[in-house]
Protein backbone atom coordinates (compact mmCIF):
# COMPACT_ATOMS: atom_id res chain seq x y z
CA UNK A 1 0.00 0.00 0.00
CA UNK A 2 1.28 3.20 -0.98
CA UNK A 3 1.64 5.56 1.75
CA UNK A 4 0.39 9.27 1.31
CA UNK A 5 2.47 11.71 3.43
CA UNK A 6 0.45 13.33 6.20
CA UNK A 7 0.57 17.23 5.29
CA UNK A 8 1.74 18.13 8.91
CA UNK A 9 5.78 17.67 9.14
CA UNK A 10 6.42 15.56 11.91
CA UNK A 11 8.86 16.43 14.62
CA UNK A 12 9.50 13.32 16.10
CA UNK A 13 7.83 13.03 20.48
CA UNK A 14 10.09 14.34 22.63
CA UNK A 15 9.91 10.79 24.26
CA UNK A 16 12.32 9.51 21.43
CA UNK A 17 9.85 7.16 20.93
CA UNK A 18 7.87 6.02 17.54
CA UNK A 19 5.27 8.38 15.55
CA UNK A 20 4.59 6.05 13.41
CA UNK A 21 2.74 2.71 14.48
CA UNK A 22 1.68 -0.32 12.39
CA UNK A 23 -1.91 -0.92 12.27
CA UNK A 24 -4.09 -3.72 10.60
CA UNK A 25 -7.96 -3.66 9.82
CA UNK A 26 -9.90 -5.12 7.56
CA UNK A 27 -11.68 -2.52 5.81
CA UNK A 28 -14.97 -3.14 3.64
CA UNK A 29 -13.94 -6.99 3.87
CA UNK A 30 -10.32 -5.87 2.41
CA UNK A 31 -7.41 -6.69 4.75
CA UNK A 32 -5.16 -3.58 5.24
CA UNK A 33 -1.31 -3.46 6.97
CA UNK A 34 -0.15 -0.08 7.60
CA UNK A 35 2.47 1.91 9.27
CA UNK A 36 1.02 5.46 9.99
CA UNK A 37 1.91 8.35 11.56
CA UNK A 38 -0.16 8.30 14.61
CA UNK A 39 -1.84 11.69 14.35
CA UNK A 40 -3.79 10.07 11.44
CA UNK A 41 -7.40 10.27 12.19
CA UNK A 42 -9.84 7.21 10.77
CA UNK A 43 -11.42 9.72 8.65
CA UNK A 44 -8.43 10.56 6.79
CA UNK A 45 -6.79 6.97 6.70
CA UNK A 46 -10.06 6.32 5.06
CA UNK A 47 -9.97 9.20 2.88
CA UNK A 48 -6.50 10.67 2.04
CA UNK A 49 -4.21 7.11 2.36
CA UNK A 50 -6.99 4.30 1.07
CA UNK A 51 -8.90 7.00 -1.54
CA UNK A 52 -11.98 5.87 0.09
CA UNK A 53 -13.84 9.80 -0.34
CA UNK A 54 -17.14 8.65 0.42
CA UNK A 55 -17.26 9.30 3.72
CA UNK A 56 -17.05 13.27 4.23
CA UNK A 57 -14.82 15.52 6.21
CA UNK A 58 -17.41 18.13 7.70
CA UNK A 59 -16.23 19.75 10.84
CA UNK A 60 -13.44 17.09 11.96
CA UNK A 61 -14.58 17.34 15.19
CA UNK A 62 -17.58 15.33 15.89
CA UNK A 63 -20.37 17.86 15.68
CA UNK A 64 -21.83 17.45 11.96
CA UNK A 65 -22.37 13.50 11.70
CA UNK A 66 -20.65 13.33 7.97
CA UNK A 67 -17.77 10.74 8.82
CA UNK A 68 -20.06 8.74 9.93
CA UNK A 69 -18.89 4.89 9.78
CA UNK A 70 -19.51 1.83 10.99
CA UNK A 71 -16.82 -0.02 12.77
CA UNK A 72 -17.09 -3.65 14.46
CA UNK A 73 -21.14 -3.19 13.76
CA UNK A 74 -21.69 0.16 15.53
CA UNK A 75 -21.57 3.77 14.06
CA UNK A 76 -18.98 6.31 15.05
CA UNK A 77 -16.89 9.47 14.16
CA UNK A 78 -14.29 8.78 12.27
CA UNK A 79 -12.53 11.84 12.67
CA UNK A 80 -12.09 11.73 16.22
CA UNK A 81 -10.74 8.19 16.46
CA UNK A 82 -7.27 7.73 15.55
CA UNK A 83 -6.81 5.14 13.11
CA UNK A 84 -3.78 3.64 14.89
CA UNK A 85 -6.66 2.83 17.99
CA UNK A 86 -8.23 0.43 15.79
CA UNK A 87 -5.90 -2.81 15.15
CA UNK A 88 -7.96 -5.71 14.29
CA UNK A 89 -10.99 -3.90 13.39
CA UNK A 90 -13.60 -4.14 10.96
CA UNK A 91 -14.60 -0.81 9.52
CA UNK A 92 -17.56 -0.44 6.83
CA UNK A 93 -17.83 2.86 4.93
CA UNK A 94 -20.22 3.91 2.47
CA UNK A 95 -18.51 2.31 -0.27
CA UNK A 96 -19.02 -1.42 1.46
CA UNK A 97 -22.64 -0.65 1.87
CA UNK A 98 -23.89 -0.56 -2.11
CA UNK A 99 -22.72 0.43 -5.48
CA UNK A 100 -24.45 2.40 -7.72
CA UNK A 101 -25.50 -0.70 -9.60
CA UNK A 102 -26.49 -2.33 -6.62
CA UNK A 103 -28.10 -0.09 -4.22
CA UNK A 104 -28.67 -1.28 -0.23
CA UNK A 105 -31.91 -0.64 0.47
CA UNK A 106 -31.45 2.45 2.60
CA UNK A 107 -29.58 4.00 -0.33
CA UNK A 108 -32.14 3.09 -2.99
CA UNK A 109 -35.01 4.39 -0.08
CA UNK A 110 -33.02 7.79 -0.31
CA UNK A 111 -32.83 7.75 -4.20
CA UNK A 112 -36.99 6.97 -3.70
CA UNK A 113 -37.78 9.69 -1.60
CA UNK A 114 -35.11 12.54 -3.09
CA UNK A 115 -33.41 11.85 0.59
CA UNK A 116 -30.20 14.15 -0.29
CA UNK A 117 -29.84 17.51 -2.45
CA UNK A 118 -26.10 18.38 -2.55
CA UNK A 119 -25.33 15.19 -1.32
CA UNK A 120 -22.05 15.96 1.03
CA UNK A 121 -24.25 14.61 4.25
CA UNK A 122 -25.76 11.45 2.64
CA UNK A 123 -23.43 8.64 3.05
CA UNK A 124 -22.89 9.50 6.96
CA UNK A 125 -26.78 9.71 7.05
CA UNK A 126 -27.50 5.97 5.26
CA UNK A 127 -24.65 5.21 7.81
CA UNK A 128 -26.34 6.01 10.52
CA UNK A 129 -29.97 5.43 9.17
CA UNK A 130 -29.07 1.70 8.98
CA UNK A 131 -27.40 1.66 12.36
CA UNK A 132 -30.42 3.44 13.82
CA UNK A 133 -32.53 0.78 12.77
CA UNK A 134 -30.58 -1.85 14.39
CA UNK A 135 -30.34 0.48 17.55
CA UNK A 136 -33.82 0.41 17.81
CA UNK A 137 -33.98 -3.34 16.92
CA UNK A 138 -31.51 -4.01 19.60
CA UNK A 139 -33.60 -1.93 22.27
CA UNK A 140 -30.84 0.90 22.96
CA UNK A 141 -33.32 3.71 25.01
CA UNK A 142 -32.50 7.04 23.05
CA UNK A 143 -33.45 10.61 25.08
CA UNK A 144 -37.34 10.02 23.40
CA UNK A 145 -37.89 6.60 24.47
CA UNK A 146 -40.82 6.63 27.00
CA UNK A 147 -40.33 3.42 29.22
CA UNK A 148 -37.14 2.64 30.00
CA UNK A 149 -38.08 -1.67 30.81
CA UNK A 150 -39.85 -2.07 27.28
CA UNK A 151 -38.79 -1.98 23.64
CA UNK A 152 -38.67 1.44 22.22
CA UNK A 153 -40.78 2.38 19.76
CA UNK A 154 -39.97 2.77 16.02
CA UNK A 155 -41.52 5.80 15.79
CA UNK A 156 -40.64 8.81 13.59
CA UNK A 157 -39.95 10.80 16.81
CA UNK A 158 -37.20 8.31 17.77
CA UNK A 159 -35.64 8.86 14.11
CA UNK A 160 -35.68 12.34 14.46
CA UNK A 161 -33.59 11.85 17.60
CA UNK A 162 -31.67 9.51 16.80
CA UNK A 163 -30.42 10.81 13.24
CA UNK A 164 -29.38 14.32 15.32
CA UNK A 165 -26.01 13.57 15.10
CA UNK A 166 -25.83 13.97 11.59
CA UNK A 167 -26.17 17.47 10.34
CA UNK A 168 -27.50 18.56 6.92
CA UNK A 169 -27.09 22.18 5.42
CA UNK A 170 -29.36 21.24 2.64
CA UNK A 171 -32.60 20.64 4.67
CA UNK A 172 -33.03 17.35 3.63
CA UNK A 173 -34.20 15.87 6.66
CA UNK A 174 -37.84 15.56 5.96
CA UNK A 175 -37.09 13.16 3.09
CA UNK A 176 -34.85 11.45 4.84
CA UNK A 177 -37.08 10.45 7.64
CA UNK A 178 -39.76 8.66 4.69
CA UNK A 179 -36.91 6.84 3.09
CA UNK A 180 -35.55 5.93 6.99
CA UNK A 181 -39.36 5.17 7.39
CA UNK A 182 -39.93 3.23 4.08
CA UNK A 183 -36.94 0.72 4.67
CA UNK A 184 -37.80 0.39 8.44
CA UNK A 185 -41.66 -0.70 6.89
CA UNK A 186 -40.02 -3.18 4.61
CA UNK A 187 -37.89 -4.96 7.72
CA UNK A 188 -41.29 -5.42 9.83
CA UNK A 189 -39.94 -3.22 12.94
CA UNK A 190 -42.68 -2.90 14.86
CA UNK A 191 -44.31 0.82 15.08
CA UNK B 1 -1.47 17.77 16.14
CA UNK B 2 1.57 17.80 17.68
CA UNK B 3 3.51 14.39 16.95
CA UNK B 4 2.97 12.15 19.45
CA UNK B 5 4.27 8.46 20.27
CA UNK B 6 1.60 5.65 21.29
CA UNK B 7 1.37 2.64 22.70
CA UNK B 8 -1.19 -0.11 24.13
CA UNK B 9 -1.62 -0.73 27.85
CA UNK B 10 -1.52 -4.50 28.78
CA UNK B 11 -3.16 -4.18 31.69
CA UNK B 12 -4.69 -1.26 33.93
CA UNK B 13 -1.45 -1.30 36.44
CA UNK B 14 0.84 -1.36 33.68
CA UNK B 15 -0.80 1.87 32.74
CA UNK B 16 -0.45 3.52 35.40
CA UNK B 17 3.30 2.78 35.93
CA UNK B 18 3.93 3.53 32.25
CA UNK B 19 2.04 6.94 33.39
CA UNK B 20 4.40 7.75 35.55
CA UNK B 21 7.23 6.80 33.88
CA UNK B 22 6.93 9.08 30.83
CA UNK B 23 6.50 12.56 31.15
CA UNK B 24 3.38 14.26 29.49
CA UNK B 25 1.40 11.34 28.30
CA UNK B 26 -2.09 11.15 28.32
CA UNK B 27 -4.75 7.95 28.81
CA UNK B 28 -6.81 7.96 25.82
CA UNK B 29 -10.24 6.17 26.14
CA UNK B 30 -12.89 7.10 23.33
CA UNK B 31 -10.72 10.34 22.30
CA UNK B 32 -13.96 12.19 21.76
CA UNK B 33 -12.36 14.91 23.91
CA UNK B 34 -9.11 14.38 23.83
CA UNK B 35 -8.40 14.17 20.01
CA UNK B 36 -10.68 17.54 19.66
CA UNK B 37 -8.43 19.23 22.29
CA UNK B 38 -5.39 17.66 20.58
CA UNK B 39 -6.53 19.09 17.25
CA UNK B 40 -6.64 22.73 18.46
CA UNK B 41 -3.21 22.09 20.25
CA UNK B 42 -5.27 22.62 23.75
CA UNK B 43 -3.78 19.81 24.79
CA UNK B 44 -0.41 18.21 23.11
CA UNK B 45 0.72 15.34 24.84
CA UNK B 46 3.93 13.79 23.95
CA UNK B 47 2.26 10.41 24.38
CA UNK B 48 -0.72 8.58 24.21
CA UNK B 49 -1.55 4.89 26.58
CA UNK B 50 -4.05 3.95 25.22
CA UNK B 51 -6.07 2.01 27.82
CA UNK B 52 -9.19 -0.04 25.86
CA UNK B 53 -9.14 -3.59 25.54
CA UNK B 54 -7.60 -3.97 29.12
CA UNK B 55 -10.34 -5.78 30.53
CA UNK B 56 -12.35 -2.30 31.87
CA UNK B 57 -15.52 -2.57 30.34
CA UNK B 58 -17.76 -4.72 32.14
CA UNK B 59 -20.44 -4.03 34.17
CA UNK B 60 -20.67 -6.15 37.65
CA UNK B 61 -23.33 -6.55 40.14
CA UNK B 62 -21.37 -5.72 43.43
CA UNK B 63 -21.30 -7.46 47.22
CA UNK B 64 -23.56 -5.16 48.36
CA UNK B 65 -26.16 -5.03 45.80
CA UNK B 66 -24.78 -2.05 43.68
CA UNK B 67 -23.12 -2.12 40.53
CA UNK B 68 -19.54 -1.68 39.55
CA UNK B 69 -19.33 -0.22 36.08
CA UNK B 70 -15.88 -0.35 34.61
CA UNK B 71 -13.94 2.90 33.25
CA UNK B 72 -14.26 2.20 30.09
CA UNK B 73 -17.70 1.04 28.99
CA UNK B 74 -19.29 2.37 26.70
CA UNK B 75 -21.84 5.33 27.44
CA UNK B 76 -24.45 3.27 25.11
CA UNK B 77 -23.91 0.14 26.61
CA UNK B 78 -24.08 1.92 30.20
CA UNK B 79 -27.25 3.52 29.44
CA UNK B 80 -29.07 0.25 27.48
CA UNK B 81 -28.18 -1.88 30.22
CA UNK B 82 -31.07 -3.30 31.63
CA UNK B 83 -30.00 -3.01 35.33
CA UNK B 84 -29.09 0.25 35.07
CA UNK B 85 -32.65 1.28 32.96
CA UNK B 86 -34.52 -0.88 35.48
CA UNK B 87 -32.94 0.59 38.90
CA UNK B 88 -31.06 3.47 38.00
CA UNK B 89 -33.14 5.46 35.29
CA UNK B 90 -31.70 8.71 36.08
CA UNK B 91 -28.11 7.18 35.01
CA UNK B 92 -29.78 6.62 31.76
CA UNK B 93 -32.08 9.49 31.17
CA UNK B 94 -29.15 11.31 31.69
CA UNK B 95 -26.28 9.45 29.25
CA UNK B 96 -28.94 9.26 26.21
CA UNK B 97 -29.52 13.41 26.80
CA UNK B 98 -26.02 13.78 25.96
CA UNK B 99 -24.26 13.70 23.01
CA UNK B 100 -24.89 11.88 19.54
CA UNK B 101 -25.60 7.98 19.11
CA UNK B 102 -22.16 7.84 17.00
CA UNK B 103 -20.60 9.59 20.30
CA UNK B 104 -22.29 7.44 22.80
CA UNK B 105 -20.95 4.49 21.42
CA UNK B 106 -17.48 5.61 21.76
CA UNK B 107 -17.58 7.72 25.01
CA UNK B 108 -16.91 6.08 27.92
CA UNK B 109 -17.95 5.97 31.77
CA UNK B 110 -14.12 7.19 33.13
CA UNK B 111 -13.95 9.85 29.29
CA UNK B 112 -16.98 11.21 30.55
CA UNK B 113 -16.88 12.09 34.28
CA UNK B 114 -13.22 13.34 32.77
CA UNK B 115 -13.75 15.42 29.89
CA UNK B 116 -12.95 19.00 29.80
CA UNK B 117 -15.58 22.57 29.69
CA UNK B 118 -16.62 23.84 26.77
CA UNK B 119 -16.40 27.59 27.39
CA UNK B 120 -16.00 28.70 24.16
CA UNK B 121 -13.30 30.93 25.19
CA UNK B 122 -11.29 27.80 26.56
CA UNK B 123 -11.62 26.47 23.08
CA UNK B 124 -10.25 29.40 20.87
CA UNK B 125 -6.46 29.37 21.24
CA UNK B 126 -6.60 32.94 20.34
CA UNK B 127 -8.36 34.10 23.64
CA UNK B 128 -6.77 34.53 27.09
CA UNK B 129 -8.08 31.41 29.37
CA UNK B 130 -6.63 31.00 32.40
CA UNK B 131 -7.71 27.15 32.49
CA UNK B 132 -5.62 26.60 29.26
CA UNK B 133 -2.88 29.01 29.77
CA UNK B 134 -2.61 29.99 33.43
CA UNK B 135 -2.28 33.61 34.51
CA UNK B 136 -3.19 34.61 31.22
CA UNK B 137 -6.67 36.10 32.50
CA UNK B 138 -10.19 35.19 31.65
CA UNK B 139 -11.76 36.18 28.18
CA UNK B 140 -15.31 34.85 29.64
CA UNK B 141 -15.10 37.35 32.46
CA UNK B 142 -13.98 40.86 30.24
CA UNK B 143 -15.81 43.54 29.12
CA UNK B 144 -18.35 42.38 26.51
CA UNK B 145 -18.12 38.89 27.00
CA UNK B 146 -20.61 36.21 25.92
CA UNK B 147 -21.06 34.45 29.10
CA UNK B 148 -24.66 32.66 28.54
CA UNK B 149 -23.82 29.42 28.99
CA UNK B 150 -21.21 29.64 31.98
CA UNK B 151 -21.61 29.17 35.38
CA UNK B 152 -23.45 31.11 38.12
CA UNK B 153 -22.41 29.24 41.06
CA UNK B 154 -19.31 27.84 42.57
CA UNK B 155 -17.19 30.18 40.32
CA UNK B 156 -13.59 32.41 41.21
CA UNK B 157 -12.37 35.50 39.64
CA UNK B 158 -10.28 33.46 37.67
CA UNK B 159 -12.50 30.76 36.10
CA UNK B 160 -16.80 30.50 35.42
CA UNK B 161 -16.79 27.36 32.96
CA UNK B 162 -18.87 24.36 34.16
CA UNK B 163 -18.55 20.75 33.75
CA UNK B 164 -20.31 19.77 30.93
CA UNK B 165 -21.12 16.31 31.62
CA UNK B 166 -24.58 14.97 31.92
CA UNK B 167 -23.65 11.53 33.23
CA UNK B 168 -22.16 13.18 36.09
CA UNK B 169 -24.84 14.86 37.48
CA UNK B 170 -26.54 11.18 37.53
CA UNK B 171 -23.51 9.79 39.41
CA UNK B 172 -23.67 12.43 42.11
CA UNK B 173 -27.14 12.20 43.19
CA UNK B 174 -26.82 8.49 42.71
CA UNK B 175 -23.83 8.79 45.57
CA UNK B 176 -21.45 6.89 42.93
CA UNK B 177 -17.66 6.16 43.80
CA UNK B 178 -14.90 6.39 41.95
CA UNK B 179 -11.88 3.60 41.74
CA UNK B 180 -8.65 3.92 40.96
CA UNK B 181 -5.27 2.60 40.51
CA UNK B 182 -1.78 4.64 41.24
CA UNK B 183 1.41 4.45 39.26
CA UNK B 184 3.03 2.84 42.95
CA UNK B 185 0.15 -0.03 42.17
CA UNK B 186 -2.16 0.99 45.20
CA UNK B 187 -5.76 2.03 44.50
CA UNK B 188 -7.91 3.94 46.11
CA UNK B 189 -11.69 5.04 46.37
CA UNK B 190 -13.12 9.07 45.80
CA UNK B 191 -16.77 10.18 46.26
CA UNK B 192 -17.91 11.24 42.99
CA UNK B 193 -19.22 14.43 45.21
CA UNK B 194 -15.13 14.79 45.28
CA UNK B 195 -13.83 14.11 42.09
CA UNK B 196 -13.97 17.44 40.72
CA UNK B 197 -12.79 21.01 42.41
CA UNK B 198 -13.80 24.32 42.47
CA UNK B 199 -11.57 26.72 40.21
CA UNK B 200 -9.97 29.17 43.20
CA UNK B 201 -7.05 30.94 41.54
CA UNK B 202 -6.09 27.87 40.29
CA UNK B 203 -8.64 26.87 37.29
CA UNK B 204 -6.28 24.67 35.43
CA UNK B 205 -6.26 21.99 38.28
CA UNK B 206 -10.08 20.29 37.33
CA UNK B 207 -10.01 16.97 39.66
CA UNK B 208 -7.98 15.38 42.67
CA UNK B 209 -6.74 12.85 40.74
CA UNK B 210 -3.02 12.31 41.14
CA UNK B 211 -0.32 12.42 38.05
CA UNK B 212 -0.95 9.32 36.23
CA UNK B 213 -3.97 7.88 38.39
CA UNK B 214 -5.94 5.82 36.32
CA UNK B 215 -9.90 5.37 36.79
CA UNK B 216 -10.80 1.68 36.61
CA UNK B 217 -14.15 1.82 37.35
CA UNK B 218 -17.33 3.66 38.95
CA UNK B 219 -19.51 1.92 41.53
CA UNK B 220 -23.53 2.77 41.99
CA UNK B 221 -24.78 1.82 46.08
CA UNK B 222 -27.09 -0.34 45.70
CA UNK B 223 -30.73 1.07 44.34
CA UNK B 224 -32.78 3.36 46.35
CA UNK B 225 -36.09 3.22 44.08
CA UNK B 226 -37.80 6.55 44.24
CA UNK B 227 -39.08 8.50 41.05
CA UNK B 228 -35.91 9.35 39.05
CA UNK B 229 -35.46 11.44 36.24
CA UNK B 230 -33.25 13.91 34.25
CA UNK B 231 -34.66 17.39 32.87
CA UNK B 232 -32.03 19.20 30.72
CA UNK B 233 -32.88 22.58 29.44
CA UNK B 234 -30.74 23.69 25.73
CA UNK B 235 -30.87 25.70 23.32
CA UNK B 236 -31.60 22.62 20.67
CA UNK B 237 -34.17 19.82 21.46
CA UNK B 238 -31.21 17.29 20.63
CA UNK B 239 -27.36 17.14 20.45
CA UNK B 240 -25.92 20.57 22.68
CA UNK B 241 -24.95 20.68 26.11
CA UNK B 242 -27.09 22.01 28.46
CA UNK B 243 -27.79 25.29 30.41
CA UNK B 244 -29.34 23.93 33.17
CA UNK B 245 -30.29 20.43 33.67
CA UNK B 246 -31.75 18.59 36.95
CA UNK B 247 -30.96 15.33 37.82
CA UNK B 248 -33.55 14.35 40.35
CA UNK B 249 -34.89 11.27 42.59
CA UNK B 250 -37.73 11.66 44.50
CA UNK B 251 -39.76 9.13 47.33
CA UNK B 252 -43.23 8.98 47.75
CA UNK B 253 -42.92 10.92 51.16
CA UNK B 254 -41.66 13.61 49.33
CA UNK B 255 -38.02 13.81 50.54
CA UNK B 256 -35.50 12.59 48.02
CA UNK B 257 -32.17 13.81 46.47
CA UNK B 258 -31.48 16.78 43.67
CA UNK B 259 -28.78 17.67 41.53
CA UNK B 260 -27.56 20.21 39.27
CA UNK B 261 -25.95 20.53 35.48
CA UNK B 262 -24.99 23.80 33.89
CA UNK B 263 -25.01 26.01 36.57
CA UNK B 264 -21.74 25.23 38.45
CA UNK B 265 -17.84 24.27 37.59
CA UNK B 266 -18.65 20.77 38.83
CA UNK B 267 -21.79 19.13 39.29
CA UNK B 268 -23.90 20.48 41.97
CA UNK B 269 -25.94 19.36 45.08
CA UNK B 270 -26.13 20.69 48.79
CA UNK B 271 -27.18 18.20 51.66
CA UNK B 272 -29.50 21.17 53.05
CA UNK B 273 -30.93 21.88 49.59
CA UNK B 274 -31.54 17.82 49.89
CA UNK B 275 -33.85 18.21 53.22
CA UNK B 276 -35.69 21.44 51.71
CA UNK B 277 -37.65 18.84 48.87
CA UNK B 278 -40.51 18.46 50.74
CA UNK B 279 -41.14 22.20 50.85
CA UNK B 280 -40.76 23.22 47.14
CA UNK B 281 -38.44 24.16 44.46
CA UNK B 282 -38.13 27.69 45.68
CA UNK B 283 -37.05 26.39 48.83
CA UNK B 284 -34.04 24.42 47.20
CA UNK B 285 -32.78 26.95 45.13
CA UNK B 286 -32.72 28.97 48.04
CA UNK B 287 -30.37 26.71 49.41
CA UNK B 288 -28.80 24.99 46.44
CA UNK B 289 -27.89 28.39 44.83
CA UNK B 290 -26.97 30.12 47.88
CA UNK B 291 -24.26 32.67 46.98
CA UNK B 292 -24.56 32.12 43.56
CA UNK B 293 -22.96 35.24 41.23
CA UNK B 294 -24.28 35.12 37.87
CA UNK B 295 -23.17 37.37 34.91
CA UNK B 296 -25.92 40.01 33.47
CA UNK B 297 -25.98 37.38 30.55
CA UNK B 298 -26.70 34.14 32.61
CA UNK B 299 -28.63 35.19 35.80
CA UNK B 300 -31.55 33.32 33.41
CA UNK B 301 -30.20 30.67 34.57
CA UNK B 302 -31.60 30.87 38.56
CA UNK B 303 -35.03 31.01 37.83
CA UNK B 304 -34.50 28.35 35.16
CA UNK B 305 -33.16 26.16 37.13
CA UNK B 306 -36.16 26.63 39.96
CA UNK B 307 -38.46 26.13 36.72
CA UNK B 308 -36.60 23.00 35.46
CA UNK B 309 -36.86 21.78 39.54
CA UNK B 310 -40.85 22.67 40.00
CA UNK B 311 -41.61 20.78 36.81
CA UNK B 312 -39.69 18.03 37.61
CA UNK B 313 -41.34 17.81 41.31
CA UNK B 314 -44.79 17.85 39.61
CA UNK B 315 -44.31 15.44 37.17
CA UNK B 316 -42.83 13.31 40.31
CA UNK B 317 -46.72 13.80 42.11
CA UNK B 318 -48.21 12.40 39.05
C1 LIG C 1 -20.17 17.44 19.46
C2 LIG C 1 -20.15 16.90 20.84
C3 LIG C 1 -21.26 17.01 21.66
C4 LIG C 1 -21.25 16.51 22.96
N1 LIG C 1 -22.36 16.65 23.75
C5 LIG C 1 -22.31 16.22 25.04
C6 LIG C 1 -23.41 16.41 25.92
O1 LIG C 1 -24.46 16.96 25.54
N2 LIG C 1 -23.30 15.97 27.20
C7 LIG C 1 -22.18 15.36 27.65
O2 LIG C 1 -22.14 14.96 28.82
N3 LIG C 1 -21.11 15.18 26.86
C8 LIG C 1 -21.16 15.59 25.57
N4 LIG C 1 -20.08 15.42 24.76
C9 LIG C 1 -18.82 14.95 25.34
C10 LIG C 1 -18.62 13.46 25.30
O3 LIG C 1 -19.57 12.88 26.16
C11 LIG C 1 -17.19 13.21 25.78
O4 LIG C 1 -16.32 13.59 24.75
C12 LIG C 1 -16.94 11.77 26.15
O5 LIG C 1 -17.78 11.33 27.17
C13 LIG C 1 -15.50 11.58 26.59
O6 LIG C 1 -15.25 10.20 26.75
P1 LIG C 1 -14.04 9.50 25.97
O7 LIG C 1 -13.97 8.10 26.45
O8 LIG C 1 -14.16 9.70 24.52
O9 LIG C 1 -12.84 10.35 26.58
P2 LIG C 1 -11.38 10.65 26.04
O10 LIG C 1 -11.43 11.76 25.05
O11 LIG C 1 -10.70 9.39 25.66
O12 LIG C 1 -10.72 11.18 27.41
C14 LIG C 1 -11.15 12.36 28.06
C15 LIG C 1 -10.17 12.66 29.19
O13 LIG C 1 -10.24 11.65 30.20
C16 LIG C 1 -8.97 11.06 30.40
N5 LIG C 1 -9.23 9.63 30.68
C17 LIG C 1 -9.96 8.78 29.90
N6 LIG C 1 -10.07 7.59 30.50
C18 LIG C 1 -9.42 7.68 31.69
C19 LIG C 1 -9.20 6.78 32.77
N7 LIG C 1 -9.69 5.53 32.76
N8 LIG C 1 -8.50 7.22 33.84
C20 LIG C 1 -7.99 8.48 33.88
N9 LIG C 1 -8.15 9.38 32.88
C21 LIG C 1 -8.87 8.97 31.80
C22 LIG C 1 -8.20 11.32 29.14
O14 LIG C 1 -6.80 11.34 29.38
C23 LIG C 1 -8.73 12.68 28.75
O15 LIG C 1 -8.07 13.69 29.45
C24 LIG C 1 -20.08 15.88 23.45
C25 LIG C 1 -18.96 15.74 22.63
C26 LIG C 1 -18.98 16.24 21.34
C27 LIG C 1 -17.76 16.09 20.48
S1 LIG D 1 -14.36 30.85 32.06
FE1 LIG D 1 -12.59 29.54 32.56
S2 LIG D 1 -12.42 28.26 30.72
FE2 LIG D 1 -13.64 30.06 30.10
S3 LIG D 1 -12.16 31.64 29.40
FE3 LIG D 1 -12.46 32.00 31.59
S4 LIG D 1 -10.77 30.85 32.50
FE4 LIG D 1 -11.01 30.00 30.45
S1 LIG E 1 -16.37 15.40 10.35
FE1 LIG E 1 -16.64 14.00 11.97
S2 LIG E 1 -18.44 14.74 12.92
FE2 LIG E 1 -18.01 16.31 11.48
S1 LIG F 1 -27.85 17.16 1.34
FE1 LIG F 1 -26.50 18.87 1.34
S2 LIG F 1 -25.66 18.78 3.33
FE2 LIG F 1 -27.22 17.35 3.44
Amino acid sequence: MERVPTPQTASPPATGAAATSPVRLTINGMDQALTLDNRVSLLDLLREHLHLTGTKKGCDHGQCGACTVIVNGRRINSCLTLAVMHDGDEVTTIEGIGTPDHLDPMQAAFVAHDGYQCGYCTPGQICSARAVLEEIAAGIPSHVTGDLNAPPPLSAEEIRERMSGNLCRCGAYANMLEAILEVADTQGLPA
Amino acid sequence: MKAFSYERASSPADAAARAAQIANARYIAGGTNLLDLMKLQIEAPSHLIDVNGIGLDRIEETAEGGLRIGALVRNTDLAADPRVRRDYPVLTRALVAGASGQLRNKATTAGNLLQRTRCVYFYDPNMPCNKRVPGSGCSALAEGAVSRQLAVIGTSDACIATHPSDMAVAMLVLDAVVETVLPSGETRVIPVADLHVLPGDTPHIETTLRPGELVTAVTLPPPIGGKQSYRKVRDRASYAFALVSVAAIIQPDGSGRIALGGVAPKPWRRDDADAALPKGATAVMERLLAGARPTEDNAFKLLLAERALAATLAEAKE
